[in-house]
């Protein structure tokens, strides 16, 4: 590995709680000779161990897995959610993405029914709001069945498991003009409603999620596909017309009673 | 038809009405550019279609009626969709969000719709009723033909029609494939026909309908001689209407009208 490294011109958003103001601080000092192997988190810790060390208080983001699997991370970096690299979480963002002297403004995923908790740390409850509308099976599908019992079309399967690589980071609701969480909500839909096992209830959580979706304070799509793009998974927005056609069914028939 | 009606009730639902709402529109909107371009067969033969469609009040009026409720709903739902978008995100981006992919068509829905609003007024205003008159020529109810010629020799006129079609094109072209998207008509085996279907026809009708003032601005439609035909013509289905009448002289623009 070589050992190169750059200086950046860091700008982050500050801000101590989901009321209070906030505004970007210059940390270009301590975002000097930053390896180009370090991931965009990496590159955060080391600001932050030197902020420290000068007794400021560190910045505030969130992060779990580092891997780009568990959707904790994400931040609205140069004003794309993740930053400008396709198809890529936060966490797998390395550094060598940016010129040496590049100007970085970070700030955290803007929605309405996403609050700043602190500096780039977003609640997002909402999505857990959405998931328990609807986003699980109760209806009894047996124990773990033998392998190919069950016939499934192998299109079926992927694009379920398309749908199912959806890691609710909020990327797409962060990228969206009118922070919908349409992609989020539709992929969910799409992972359950693809497949025999998610059949019985399709329609109900169709309806529902989408009801606890328009509840959370999301705004609605109007298909510009900027989630699409800012997709960490690339998840399509054929699974939004997937869960618009569901909710015309389910509406229009009322097969499943009412909504709420 | 109790549970159509809780469509309203979502977000979805009402982009799915909206979207109903805005193909009947394109439809409309097909069907006008079609009778538009008998302009080019000839005098005759548009002020036909005008009269014909003048003298058949029950198209004419369902036409009338369910563009009006089509017209309502959709700016009415949009409006509402776009408030609650616009709220979404009540603290912006400090540095501006970038955009990506989205087309300059999906960014302009918002200020081509009440253009087109106000374009739609004034089309009317112009051309049914009252019937303004541009560039000194007098409105003529039975031959409109020359309406046509004399407001687009007015350079303005020409020009907001223009203008206007070009809005259309790009609302035509977002909507179109929007609102495919909205009530769910979505295929691999389709999708990449989708977005081409939507730009042909926006092109289609955008480009045709422009033809119409630029080819009297240039000349090609509105020459002396056709003047002179489209208003013997005219007089020719006027003098008609008084036979059936019995009443030559009497009939008026107002009761043809």
């Amino acid at each position: 590995m070589s050992d190169d490294t750059i200086d950046l011109k860091l700008f982050v958003w500050r801000q101590e709680g989901p009321d209070a103001p906030g505004d970007f601080q210059d940390y270009s000092k301590y975002a000097k000779g930053v390896s180009t192997h370090a991931s965009f988190l990496e590159m955060l810790d080391l600001v932050n161990e030197r902020m420290s060390a000068d007794g400021e208080r560190p910045i505030v983001f969130d992060h779990d897995c580092r891997e780009g699997i568990c959707g904790c991370c994400g931040a609205v970096i140069n004003g794309i959610p993740h930053g400008p690299q396709k198809q890529t979480t936060t966490c797998q963002l390395h550094m060598r993405q940016f010129e040496n002297g590049a100007e970085i403004y970070v700030e955290p995923f803007r929605a309405g029914a996403f609050p700043i908790v602190k500096d780039l740390m977003v609640d997002r409850s909402s999505f857990d709001d959405i998931i328990q509308a609807g986003g699980f099976i109760s209806v009894r599908t047996g124990s773990a069945p033998d392998a190919n019992e069950i016939p499934i079309p192998k299109e079926s399967a992927d694009a379920s498991m398309d749908a199912a690589t959806c890691i609710g980071c909020g990327a797409c609701v962060a990228a969206c003009p009118n922070a919908s969480a349409s992609l989020f909500t539709a992929a969910k839909l799409a992972h359950l409603n693809m497949l025999p096992q998610g059949q019985a209830e399709r329609y109900k959580r169709t309806r529902l999620m989408i009801q606890a979706h328009d509840d959370a304070g999301f705004g609605g799509c109007t298909n510009h596909r900027e989630c699409e793009a800012a997709c960490p998974k690339g998840i399509s927005t054929d699974f939004i017309a997937r869960a618009n056609r569901d909710l015309l069914v389910a509406t229009v028939t009322g097969k499943d009673g009412r909504l709420v | 038809m109790t549970s159509a009606l809780t469509l309203t009730r979502t977000t979805i639902g009402q982009k799915v009405v909206v979207a109903v709402t805005g193909l009947i529109l394109f439809g409309f909107v097909i069907g006008h550019f079609l009778g538009n371009l008998i302009l080019f067969v000839g005098p005759e033969a548009f002020i036909d279609y005008g009269w014909t469609l003048k003298h058949n009040p029950p198209l004419l009026w369902g036409t009338r009626i369910t563009l009006l409720v089509a017209v309502v709903t959709h700016i009415g739902l949009t409006m509402s969709l776009a408030r609650r978008n616009a709220s979404a995100r009540p603290s912006r981006y400090k540095k501006a969000r970038e955009d990506q992919v989205t087309s300059y068509a999906a960014r302009t829905m918002v200020i081509s719709g009440p253009l087109l609003a106000g374009y739609i007024l004034f089309h009317i205003a112009h051309f049914t009723a009252p019937g303004l008159a541009f560039g000194g020529a007098e409105f003529d109810h039975v031959n409109i033909y020359a309406n046509v010629v004399s407001s687009f020799n007015v350079w303005w006129v020409a020009a907001i029609y223009v203008f206007a079609n070009a809005m259309l094109g790009l609302h035509l072209f977002h909507g179109a494939w929007s609102a495919l998207q909205s009530v769910g008509a979505q295929h691999p085996r389709y999708d990449s026909i989708r977005r081409n279907l939507a730009i042909g026809l926006a092109v289609m009708v955008a480009g045709g309908n422009m033809m119409i003032p630029l080819a009297v601005r240039g000349g090609l439609v509105g020459d002396a001689e056709q003047l002179r035909a489209a208003a013997e013509h005219a007089e020719e289905l006027r003098a008609e209407a008084g036979m059936l009448t019995g009443d030559h002289d009497d009939v008026s623009g107002e009761e043809l009208e």
